[in-house]
């Protein structure tokens, strides 16, 4: 049952039992769990990345300056994605398409640069099934990637959906939910990009 | 039976609901944006500077936690919202850095 407060805005999940919106709880705790998932995967790269015993070796392949601008692209969306969530509660749709848009596009440059990255370094002889250090580095990055790609499919259908005049003041709460998974994303990568790609890995004895 | 409201000034800023705290406004928003930003070119920047090599693991985790809080506390509103929601989130959190210490601690990473 939805209250509405004197001042016309609609709070649709006042009257669940924690006072809170069940929508947004869930989601909490789907982050909260999708934590432990790329906790296993980081631990995993940390436990592998320096075990190769053929190359390319991690210093051999990583491109700092490249991942640098991807890493400033995520922050950017994130900057976006929140001023789409500004927009819509002040009721302002049209502005706050544009940042869903914003958003999504640079989602789409940051999956573009992993999908480049990709290709180079299986150029370079790093493939899923090179190494250890390949099979960790690959499904660590590959499984952020894939959330970027689900989140980018999320705010396209904002996108879209705010056309038909389903995406408005009174439900900010859909594209706060989709803002949330976006951050997590972009924190996520905070933690990849300082241990998988800045904190340096000694090459194994013997190699060059 | 008479009406006993009293009318309010009306305002232009939002009216949160009730379980959601204050959130910031676009300009906070950018400002902290600007601040990611900058600890990203900081972290870039250590990772180059020779002198900084024998602290650098320590140096990259602190500015990797600064903009971690930073996202969670700003931009998911944790820092304004219910506190359920933080303890869901934490509770997560607590459960990947317990796993993580524990696989690296049987496979004895430290002390490699």
């Amino acid at each position: 049952m939805a209250t509405v407060e004197h001042t016309g805005v609609v709070d649709e999940h006042a009257a669940t039992s924690t006072g809170l919106p069940h929508l947004k709880l869930a989601m909490w705790l789907f982050l909260a769990s999708d934590c432990l998932l790329f906790g296993a995967l980081i631990s995993t790269y940390v436990l592998y990345r320096g075990a190769s015993v053929e190359p390319p070796y991690p210093a051999d392949v990583f491109d700092i300056p490249y991942t640098s601008v991807s890493s400033f692209v995520l922050l950017a969306s994130s900057l976006t994605m929140v001023l789409a969530l500004a927009a819509i509660q002040r009721g302002d749709v049209g502005r706050s398409r544009i940042w869903l848009l914003a958003t999504a596009l640079l989602g789409m440059t940051f999956l573009g640069g992993q999908v480049y990255e990709f290709t180079t370094f299986v150029e370079e002889g790093l493939t899923l099934k090179t190494s250890v250090f390949g099979t960790s580095f690959y499904v660590l990055t590959g499984f952020h990637g894939t959330h970027v790609a689900v989140g980018v499919l999320m705010l396209l259908t904002l996108f879209a959906l705010s056309f038909g005049g389903r995406i408005t003041q009174r439900n900010a709460l859909t594209v706060e939910l989709v803002g949330l998974y976006w951050h997590f994303v972009d924190i996520v990568w905070i933690v990849i990009f300082t241990v998988v790609y800045l904190i340096p890995t000694g090459n194994p004895p013997g190699a060059s | 039976m008479a009406d006993t409201r009293v009318d309010e000034p009306q305002s232009e800023e939002p009216i949160a609901p009730a379980h959601v705290g204050r959130h910031p406004g676009p300009k906070e928003y950018i400002r902290i944006a600007i601040i990611l930003a900058v600890i990203t070119g900081f972290e870039v920047a250590v990772y180059y500077i020779e002198g900084a090599q024998d602290y650098l693991i320590p140096i990259l985790f602190f500015f990797s936690f600064v903009k971690f809080s930073l996202v969670v506390l700003w931009f998911m509103h944790l820092k304004f919202d219910s506190r359920t929601y933080a303890r869901f989130f934490v509770m997560g959190l607590a459960g990947a850095i317990t796993l993580f210490l524990i696989v690296l601690l049987i496979f004895q990473v430290f002390s490699s």
